[in-house]
């Protein structure tokens, strides 16, 4: 028993930290706003890192290492609520295609690392509710502007080149987000998995995506509350900092006791991702929805309480903290809200409970 | 860096935390008496069960597991210690009558106590022959505990110190051997300074006990009154004057990890499931009501004990708890009040039955009651947000 990041986990965590501080700052962030892109010079930066192949195998140029090392690193993309498609491109995408390492997917992965791709994933419906729509169709992230789209069809998972779909964009209020529904039609040379493994892969895939969605809720939780906590300690009212106040302690703190019980499950899931024995098991399954739910949940708050402390100055668009806020509501339904996790993991329990009195 | 501090990550024990964990398991099999069979410890029969119960594990070196052996532990660490929590909750032993002194008392003894203190008083209240209880909150001082009056003055023939005062929701308070507490030393000072911690013999002349029923009707409270009760400089523990700082590191410990194992909650709430299950056959319009608040204390007990790990992580690593505890303490009590609120809500009209023989006869309501407590005592959780948000948070004090 060792739950504690390493050393060079932690390097690694800074230095992401340093980059992004310099390089997402509240104003790039709103000249994303104005026009969203998923490669930007930033993301060229962070491939040159290593962030983007983090979890390419290192034969086809990554790092080769795997979802517990990227989670840190996930945390800072949400502090600084970076744009570009980590989730997508580095948490999902590579590690799906490295499973399956047929001669298109080893192309991909090469040029996931170097820099040149961003990923969007296609609905999985293994959560039920984590798949957005519209009118019936299902919206995804990261589509607009991506180089490869991972979906799935009755036939399997697929890996499908921009030329072969059409993306119409959808309206999001985090116009970085940069939705939009998918026409395709599937054909064999894009199949990468079928069958039986490629069911069991979208599960653990499923998975991924809860963890990673939740490690930048957790960062995107941390920026607000010290955005707030900061105003509250400068805001004077009544002669003195707002902060001083009980009524404005209790809420930050109340929101601060989410985040610090949100993050040693968040870490505690990515770690069980990566062992062979739980990943994609129902304790594992398990573990991923209850890192969304507390995550969701304390991001959630986090924007609630953070807007209620600053006031009407927190209502308007020049105020920063919108940038943020917009992330963590549209993060936290994302993947399934934290209502389908929790229903997710109490049918598990249940199904659980019945095979052990069988 | 050695490579228990700098290895991966690994959630998984080592075979010999895994064999602890089998030894441990076995043990209590062997000897825990049945879930509920004992009379409540607030009864003066429950007590002297409770107590058997304290001297039976005590006789194989279970009491105090993490305790140096010299004291009747098995020098083990806090990972074996949650393991054997992890045990002690799944098998339903009982109670912990003497949880104040083992789990509050003796991790400030260990830091702050003379080795003629620990061979005195740790033995003895390892096996149960000395139960102990807290002389903190007075009817003026709770949340504002440096607001204590009860004096301490020095003895006539300058060997200990009188004491004068009252104490008041000392919890066992009605049947203990010992009591620990603050009393004021120093008249002239202020608030925080002037205090000294004692170690008072509850059948020493001038002490008189006052038993308060609690919400269920049993004497768990007990009012303590001083009338120059004679301490020896022996029984003062720390320095004088230094109470508040040695009385900060036992709530330090209380909040933080030694009194409330997340065993308690994660046992709980897989019974809670079970329940959860067995009302969705009988009665599934009111299981559905309450099935995402069933899920949610599963996830609070879940985050609860990963948070105890990640926090055992730091510490072996040479950290401290520290403000964190607040959090903590925050965390575990609204969590059990939840998995039992969630329990009577699933009972539905059941829930306000007692079966005849006070509330234990009804485990879910005998646990809600306990579970009330839980947001006051160990310092509120009002003054805990205090803590989070001028510690954590670094905001202004008012």
């Amino acid at each position: 028993m060792r739950f504690a990041f390493t050393e060079q986990q932690t390097e690694f965590r800074d230095a992401v930290r340093q980059v992004l501080t310099k390089e997402c700052t509240p104003d790039d962030l709103r000249a994303a706003f104005d026009a969203p892109a998923a490669r930007t010079d930033r993301w060229t930066t962070l491939a040159e890192m290593g962030v983007v192949g983090l979890t390419v195998p290192e034969p086809q140029g990554g790092l080769g290492l795997d979802l517990l090392d990227l989670v840190p690193l996930l945390e800072e993309a949400g502090r600084s609520a970076l744009p570009e498609p980590l989730i997508e491109t580095t948490a999902l995408a590579a590690p799906l295609l490295a499973a399956f390492p047929s001669g298109p997917a080893v192309d991909w992965l090469e040029r996931i690392a170097i820099g040149v791709v961003t990923a969007a994933v296609g609905p999985v419906e293994v959560i039920s509710g984590s798949a957005g729509s519209t009118g019936g169709e299902a919206t995804v992230p990261a589509a607009v502007g991506a180089d490869l789209y991972i979906l799935s069809s009755a036939s399997g998972v697929h890996a499908v080149p921009s030329a072969d779909v059409t993306v119409t964009p959808v309206a999001s209020l985090d116009p970085t987000r940069r939705l939009g529904t998918i026409d395709w039609e599937p054909t064999t040379t894009t199949l990468i998995a079928s069958g039986e493994e490629s069911r069991e892969e979208l599960v653990r895939l499923a998975d991924r995506a809860s963890v990673a969605t939740a490690a930048e809720l957790l960062g995107l939780a941390d920026r607000m509350i010290s955005i707030a906590a900061a105003y509250a300690k400068e805001r004077n009212q009544f002669g003195k900092p707002i902060g001083s106040f009980q009524a404005v302690k209790h809420l930050l703190a109340g929101a601060r006791v989410k985040l610090e019980f949100a993050r040693p499950a968040v870490y505690g899931a990515a770690w069980s991702l990566g062992q062979v024995d739980l990943a994609g098991s129902p304790s594992g399954s398990r573990g991923a929805s209850l890192a969304k739910a507390y995550a969701s949940d304390a991001a959630t708050e986090a924007a609630r309480v953070s807007l209620q402390v600053h006031g009407a100055i927190g209502y308007t668009w020049e105020c920063d903290l919108h940038l943020y806020l917009k992330r963590a509501w549209a993060l936290a339904e994302s993947w399934g809200s934290s209502a389908d996790h929790r229903s997710r993991i109490l049918a598990s329990l249940v199904v659980e409970l019945h095979q052990t009195q069988a | 860096m050695n490579t228990t501090t700098d290895g991966a990550m690994d959630l998984r024990f080592t075979p010999a935390q895994e064999e602890f964990r089998a030894e441990a398991r076995h043990w209590l099999a062997a000897n825990s008496p049945a879930p509920g069979s004992l009379p409540s410890l607030d009864t003066p029969d429950g007590f002297e069960a409770h107590r058997a119960w304290e001297q039976t594990m005590f006789a194989d070196r279970w009491s105090v597991v993490s305790w140096p052996e010299e004291f009747g532990g098995r020098d083990v660490g806090i990972l074996e210690w949650l393991i054997f929590e992890e045990e002690y909750w799944r098998i339903q032993a009982p109670v912990r009558v003497s949880q104040n002194g083992v789990f509050l008392l003796a991790p400030t003894m260990f830091e702050f106590g003379t080795d003629a203190q620990k061979a005195r008083f740790l033995p003895p209240m390892a096996s149960g022959e000395e139960i102990w209880c807290q002389g903190w909150s007075e009817p003026d001082a709770g949340s504002d505990l440096a607001g204590i009056r009860s004096r301490a003055e020095r003895a006539p023939d300058d060997d200990g110190w009188l004491l004068t005062g009252q104490k008041t929701w000392a919890s066992r308070g009605a049947y203990a051997e010992w009591c620990f507490g603050l009393f004021r030393t120093d008249p002239d000072a202020e608030r925080h300074r002037g205090l000294t911690y004692f170690l008072m013999a509850m059948d020493s002349p001038g002490v008189t006990v006052r038993p308060i029923p609690q919400i269920d009707g049993e004497p768990g409270f007990a009012e303590i009154f001083f009338e120059s009760v004679f301490v020896p400089d022996s029984q003062v523990l720390g320095g004088v004057g230094q109470g508040w700082s040695v009385a900060m590191a036992t709530a330090g410990s209380e909040r933080g990890l030694s009194l409330r194992s997340p065993a308690r909650y994660t046992e709980a709430v897989s019974r809670l499931v079970s329940l959860y299950a067995e009302r969705l056959d009988r009665d599934p319009a009111r299981a559905a009501r309450s099935a995402d608040a069933v899920a949610q204390v599963w996830m609070d007990a879940e985050a609860y004990r990963l948070n105890t790990y990640w926090t055992a992580s730091r510490v072996l690593a040479g950290g401290t708890v520290g403000p964190e505890a607040s959090a903590n303490k925050i965390h575990w009590s609204e969590t059990d009040l939840a998995i039992y609120r969630t329990a009577l809500g699933l009972l539905g009209p059941e829930a306000e039955l007692t079966g005849g023989g006070g509330v234990a006869g009804n485990p879910w309501l005998d646990g809600f009651l306990f579970a009330l407590a839980g947001p006051i005592y160990a310092g509120t959780n009002e003054i805990q947000r205090n803590v989070v948000a001028e510690r954590l948070l670094g905001l202004p004090r008012a």
